[in-house]
């Protein structure tokens, strides 16, 4: 008697547990309940730096350096948090100057440099050339404009941005940034030999400095098809406990490629918070059969959804792989790589485009990248082996498989 | 000096050459405004992170915000939101009441609630509305507003180039687009058409009518002699359950009563079950229109469920009421004209009684018990046909 009680006291506490999850406007029971985990704690010296600096420039907020050092520091935490408000704080900063043609150039290289975080590439190139040929030593402007050139595609200039850093940057720094040139131009191999031996020369280097040369060797390694060396530079890269959502999401996709979700949902578990961890995640989730796909899927759709609605358009390359992997719709997976790749040209987005070409079997889609892959000689087994997929597709077929 | 400056252009190089990976969504907030002819009411989710970063949110300092630290500065936070949207009615200004802020989960953190009212001058004709929410701190958060009024809506974005937008809200939009007539026609179609892919009404109602043409007798099923008692046994059921779901469709339509529809559907699915096996093992023999008008109680919760997701003219509530549960009943009413006379005509057959009676009635609780499993469990046991839909 008392079994059958229990059991049905299991099953309506099962039937009212959904009432209580159910997300809606609600008190929370006590004042002690945290109801949000902020980024930044105030002690943190990051947190302290900014407020230092913040607190400057709100005495003077005409002053260009006082407010160029503010938005530059903004700057810097969105990229390491890999959240936009940042961005908009730095541009707050730059208000006075926002829509000026001539900013005095400590302004115009961090406009620069938020124009490019926000995908305005053209925008962002004449803010930097312009400050690089004002202040020819200014690394910081060589450094924006090798980037910028990198993911427009645009080899020459970048390697020629690069050269223009020789005097003035860390050695480590001139070499990775010629090595990823190389890497992308068909000289993988010698481009990842340059960057190990920078490293073996440079043991005591910044840790930031390491783990980016890391990551890309990783890279570099996994478009060689070396899978086991990728890893071990991944790994690497991730004991400098230095955090870098750029290196999580490429050693996640490394797992994922690799047929082993179990380890992404273990790595990134921490880390649902930033939207390209989040896509990772639910990604894992669905391959490893996971109870909770149907919940990282649910709210990644969310955030995309509140993000178009905003106007925001710079996840297309991720959006385009949640709806072909996720959502299944290859149409909309098509539209938006090939509207990524009009502005990007990294690896990553030529991936994209390929595979959504792939899944609408429209090879003449994959076209641009498919010419980028011969220009450029970019060696990577995975590009290559997806070409070979795009080619092999006879004739379109956009009735059956892009619904 | 000379370090610091050879570590941060270090440092940038390194970050320019990471690629921009932008792993957030932009500061969002989200405004409801919903204009009805005597009231003009909203709710506005800010993000707690937001707030702190305008007014410092965190007194402790730890990182973590509590409800207290965010209960303490109510009024700092509701002064924020009336200096910052503005509404007007016809060029004049409204006048804005904030209540009681909660706590709400949107896909990228925690927000705060605010539920607001505004007192205009007169009805609203047009709207406009100047949004310039943290608009001097971060240029590129947007306010994603959505307006409601009658069975109209309207989404936008606010802020940024844009603080000041105009909304038409037009009278005739404001009142139900639908006459009455039509309202009843439209609701009374849907109604007709849940039944009809409400898959586990049907069955529940055939297994209570299949043994209406047989008459139970020495623990077998023999078939009854009387057209006019079989007649009578389904018009039993029929209004049994017709008066039960009419009952309850009509408590739960107004809100009066509201039951988890997690509760609602798996009970619907034991009704199933259990009507079916009556078949089978007769338990209420003779008093089957008892069990239609117990389980079509909560089966009128079950419509209920649908009505309220085809979104209700509140102006037309009744009407849409009574147009739905009417195309029901008619809907009912063709699946008993076809059963009976087929029903009547099989009945002595072995074919029925065996085959329907008890083979088909033991199908009929299988299919139920996995839809119990599935509704109880929140798990999904069969591959999902559009037959099968049932009312999420």
């Amino acid at each position: 008697m008392s079994s059958i009680r229990l059991f049905l006291v299991a099953l309506l506490a099962h039937i009212g547990w959904p009432l209580v999850a159910l997300a809606a406007p609600h008190t929370p029971a006590a004042d002690a309940v945290v109801v949000e985990k902020l980024p930044l704690r105030a002690q943190d010296p990051t947190s302290r730096e900014l407020n230092r600096l913040r607190a400057a420039w709100r005495q003077d907020p005409q002053n260009p350096e006082l407010a160029a050092e503010l938005a530059r520091a903004y700057f810097e935490q969105a990229v390491a948090e890999g959240d936009p408000r940042y961005l908009g704080y730095a541009q707050a900063a730059l208000k006075p100057w926002w829509s000026v043609t001539e900013p005095p150039p400590v302004v115009r290289l961090v406009r620069g440099m938020v124009l490019q975080f926000s995908h305005r590439f053209p925008e962002a190139i004449v803010d930097l050339t312009e400050v690089s040929r004002l202040e020819p030593n200014n690394a910081v402007a060589w450094s924006w404009l090798a980037a910028v050139y990198l993911v427009t595609a645009d080899y020459a200039k970048a390697r020629e941005a690069c050269d223009r850093l020789k005097p003035l940057a860390a050695d480590l720094a001139v070499v990775g940034c010629l090595a990823y040139v190389d890497s992308l131009t068909g000289r993988a191999q010698f481009g990842l030999e340059r960057l190990s031996s920078a490293l073996l020369r440079q043991p005591k280097a910044d840790p930031a400095l390491r783990l980016w040369t890391l990551t890309r060797m990783a890279e570099i390694s996994e478009r060689l098809g070396e899978n086991r060396l990728a890893e071990q530079h991944f790994r690497a890269a991730l004991a400098l406990d230095v955090r870098d959502t750029y290196l999580l999401a490429a050693f996640s996709d490394f797992l994922l490629d690799q047929g082993r979700p179990a380890e992404v949902l273990t790595l990134l578990k921490e880390f649902a918070r930033a939207d390209t961890l989040l896509l990772r995640l639910a990604l894992a989730a669905k391959d490893a059969g996971s109870p909770n796909a149907a919940k990282y899927q649910q709210e990644m759709r969310e955030r995309f959804d509140a993000a178009r609605r905003q106007g925001d358009a710079l996840h297309e390359k991720e959006e385009s792989r949640f709806a072909r992997s996720l959502l299944k719709e290859n149409q909309r997976a098509l539209a938006l790589a090939e509207s990524n790749y009009r502005i990007q040209r990294e690896a990553a987005d030529a991936r994209a485009l390929l595979e959504a070409s792939i899944a609408c079997r429209n090879p003449q889609s994959a076209e641009p990248v498919l010419e980028w892959m011969a220009q450029s000689r970019v060696e990577s087994v995975i590009l290559q082996s997806l070409a070979r997929q795009v080619r092999a597709i006879k004739a379109p077929d956009l009735t059956k498989a892009c619904t | 000096m000379h370090l610091n400056r050879w570590f941060s252009i270090c440092f940038l190089v390194l970050l320019a050459l990471s690629g921009s990976a932008q792993a957030h969504k932009s500061s969002g907030s989200y405004l409801t405004i919903d204009v009805a002819p005597q009231s003009t009411t909203g709710r506005l989710d800010i993000a707690l992170r937001d707030l702190d970063f305008a007014l410092g949110l965190d007194q402790d300092g730890n990182g973590e915000l509590t409800w207290g630290e965010v209960r303490a500065r109510h009024a700092d936070i509701a002064e924020l939101a009336k200096n910052h949207v503005g509404l007007k009615s016809d060029g004049a200004e409204c006048h804005l009441e904030i209540g009681q802020q909660q706590i709400d989960e949107h896909s990228d953190g925690a927000y705060s609630v605010l539920p607001l009212v505004w007192q205009c001058p007169k009805a609203v004709q047009t709207l406009e509305i100047n949004y310039t929410l943290f608009a001097d701190i971060d240029p590129q958060h947007r306010g994603l507003f959505n307006l409601r009024f009658g069975e109209q809506s309207q989404t936008a974005v606010l802020g940024g180039d844009r603080p000041i937008q105009q909304f038409e809200i037009n009278a005739s939009t404001q009142s139900p687009a639908l006459g009455g007539g039509q309202a009843l026609l439209q609701f009374g179609l849907q109604g007709l058409w849940h039944i009809w892919i409400g898959f586990d009404h049907i069955l529940f109602l055939l297994s209570l009518l299949l043994p209406s043409v047989l008459v139970y007798q020495s623990r077998r099923w023999v078939p009854a002699e009387d057209f006019r008692q079989g007649g009578v046994e389904v018009l039993k059921v029929v209004t049994a359950f017709t008066v039960a779901h009419s009952i309850t469709l009509t408590l739960a339509t107004l809100q009066w009563v509201v039951l988890p529809s997690r509760l609602v559907e798996s009970t619907i699915a034991a009704s199933v079950v259990l009507a079916a096996l009556n078949n089978v093992w007769p338990l209420f023999q003779g008093q089957r229109w008892t069990v239609a008008f117990l389980f079509g109680l909560i089966h009128g919760f079950g419509f209920a469920s649908v009505l309220t997701d085809l979104g209700l003219p509140s102006s037309a509530l009744l009407v849409a009421l009574f147009g739905f549960n009417l195309g029901v009943e008619v809907g009912q009413l063709a699946i008993v004209a076809v059963f009976l006379p087929l029903a009547w005509g099989l009945r002595s057959t072995a074919f029925y009684r065996r085959g329907v009676m008890t083979v088909g009635s033991l199908m009929i609780a299988a299919l139920a018990l996995v839809w119990l499993t599935e509704r109880l469990f929140d798990v999904q046991l069969l591959v999902k046909l559009p037959i099968f839909g049932s009312y999420r």
